[in-house]
């Protein structure tokens, strides 16, 4: 059985169960939109200024709301110990690494299609949803290669809730505020922005590939 | 004498500053079974988790069919079969389902055949399409079994199989077990059943305060005597 049939196996067992529990994705989904509708409440949002804080809100309600599904996507295994008893098939842990990184790309990503038309609703500011999804998709991988990992980490914890934000969010600052600029670049054409695409997927590659082979250290007992 | 399938040497482990294991050293040939047994708290299921390569020995060396445990770990995990105290199944997904998945992960021929086989086999067939979130704890430990069974291994490790099992459960358990050694199969099991200990191994081993505080060949032992050494030795 080679990496991509190992991976395919687990996504679509973790795919399985969350269609069927739907636990994280409504989980995820009611959050950000909550986050998007304070957001819309608490600024006195005004044609001149809705430009630079609606990409803020948009990326705060997309990085929190993923950190609840992060902060499940390997602790739930670990309680049942179903997570120990895949450990135990004879798979590469990149395989398991990239499954889990994979599920939580695509249950965020399902939030964010839910999330997009709400907040292009609430905050009605013109972009191009073309030019918005390559860095919400960079941006979402950035956020889940460094998250699984450590969801990982903090799933072995008592205190993972709280463990698990406290570790991620310093490291995905750089990919938050690229993306963040990337999202508000779209809104205001501005002269001389730095090339934020560039930078989430530099960011993304260097997470990814640390993340990859770090995966089977941070799962050992 | 042939050399040993399973061999342990000087295994250590502590939690923290705690002790768990203090030097265990066991061998076990091919085809031969053999029961663990302790008092909670002695470090039988820490033994088999290390076996099972779920945890890491803190010293020790340990083989199984002449590979390393510590550099040949994924070749060791195709060889066995794990049954947890608990039986570790995913809720959400049905008997059948469950099955499919970790045959999928032990590269099984015919996964599909071979899970409802299986699940027949376990007296599961009729739960085949229920979610493993309504069976009761009995039928639990029958998919974790046929789960262990799935990929042929040749060393089962059993942490307390026979929990939660009925009668029949535990009649079907000791023909699959029966039937596993009499393929060669070895198997390691823990039980606190000293009865079920006797019945089903070649060897008795007793832990006691992370150490192998007694070993005897089962056929030399009658069960009364090993009540009395089990006071004795573990208590």
């Amino acid at each position: 059985m080679n990496l991509l049939s190992q991976v395919w196996t687990i996504l679509w067992k973790d795919i399985r169960c969350e269609l069927r529990s739907k636990q994280m994705v409504i989980g995820m989904g009611l959050f950000a939109l909550l986050v998007l509708v304070i957001f819309n409440f608490a600024f006195d949002l005004r044609v001149d200024n809705k430009a630079a804080v609606a990409p803020g809100a948009l990326w705060v309600a997309f990085v929190f709301a993923s950190f609840l599904g992060l902060g499940r996507t390997i602790a739930a295994e670990r309680e049942k110990g179903s997570f120990d008893r895949l450990l135990l098939c004879p798979v590469d842990r990149k395989a398991i690494y990239l499954a889990k990184l994979l599920g939580n790309v695509l249950f965020i990503g399902v939030v964010e299609i839910v999330a997009l038309p709400v907040f292009a609703i609430l905050f009605n500011v013109p972009f191009s949803a073309g030019a918005l999804i390559p860095i919400v998709l960079l941006g979402t991988l950035g956020i889940a290669s460094v998250g699984t990992l450590f969801s990982a980490m903090a799933a072995a914890t008592q205190a993972r809730e709280l463990l698990l934000p406290i570790l991620v969010f310093p490291l995905i600052v750089p990919i938050v505020i690229a993306s963040v600029r990337a999202t508000g670049a779209l809104m205001v054409v501005s002269a001389n922005e730095p090339p934020w695409l560039g930078l989430i997927a530099a960011f993304d590659a260097i997470f990814l590939s640390l993340s990859t082979i770090l995966f089977e250290y941070v799962i050992e007992d | 004498m042939s050399a040993s399938y399973l061999e342990i040497h000087g295994v250590k482990k502590s939690f923290g500053l705690k002790p768990i294991l203090r030097g265990i050293d066991l061998s076990l040939h091919a085809g031969e079974r053999m029961a663990l047994l302790g008092a909670n708290g002695a470090g039988k299921t820490t033994l088999l988790r290390i076996l099972a390569g779920l945890t890491r020995s803190s010293a020790g060396r340990i083989t199984i069919d002449g590979l390393d445990l510590m550099q040949q770990t994924r070749e060791i995990r195709r060889k066995v079969g794990f049954v947890a105290h608990q039986p570790y199944l995913y809720d959400d997904l049905s008997a059948l389902e469950n099955l499919l998945f970790f045959a999928r992960m032990y590269a099984v021929e015919l996964p599909q055949v071979r899970s409802t086989l299986l699940l027949q086999r376990v007296g599961m067939g009729k739960k085949a399409r229920e979610r493993v979130s309504s069976l009761s704890r009995g039928q639990l430990q029958r998919l974790a079994l046929a789960r262990a069974l799935l990929h042929d291994a040749q060393l089962l490790l059993l942490d307390e199989p026979d929990t939660g099992l009925d009668q029949d459960g535990l009649a079907l358990l000791t023909e699959l077990l029966a039937e596993h050694h009499a393929q060669g199969g070895t198997q390691l099991f823990t039980t606190h059943d000293l009865g079920a200990a006797m019945g089903r191994s070649d060897q008795v081993v007793m832990l006691s305060n992370g150490r192998v505080a007694y070993q005897r060949e089962t056929a030399s032992l009658e069960e009364a005597s090993i009540r009395q050494i089990y006071q004795e030795v573990v208590r």
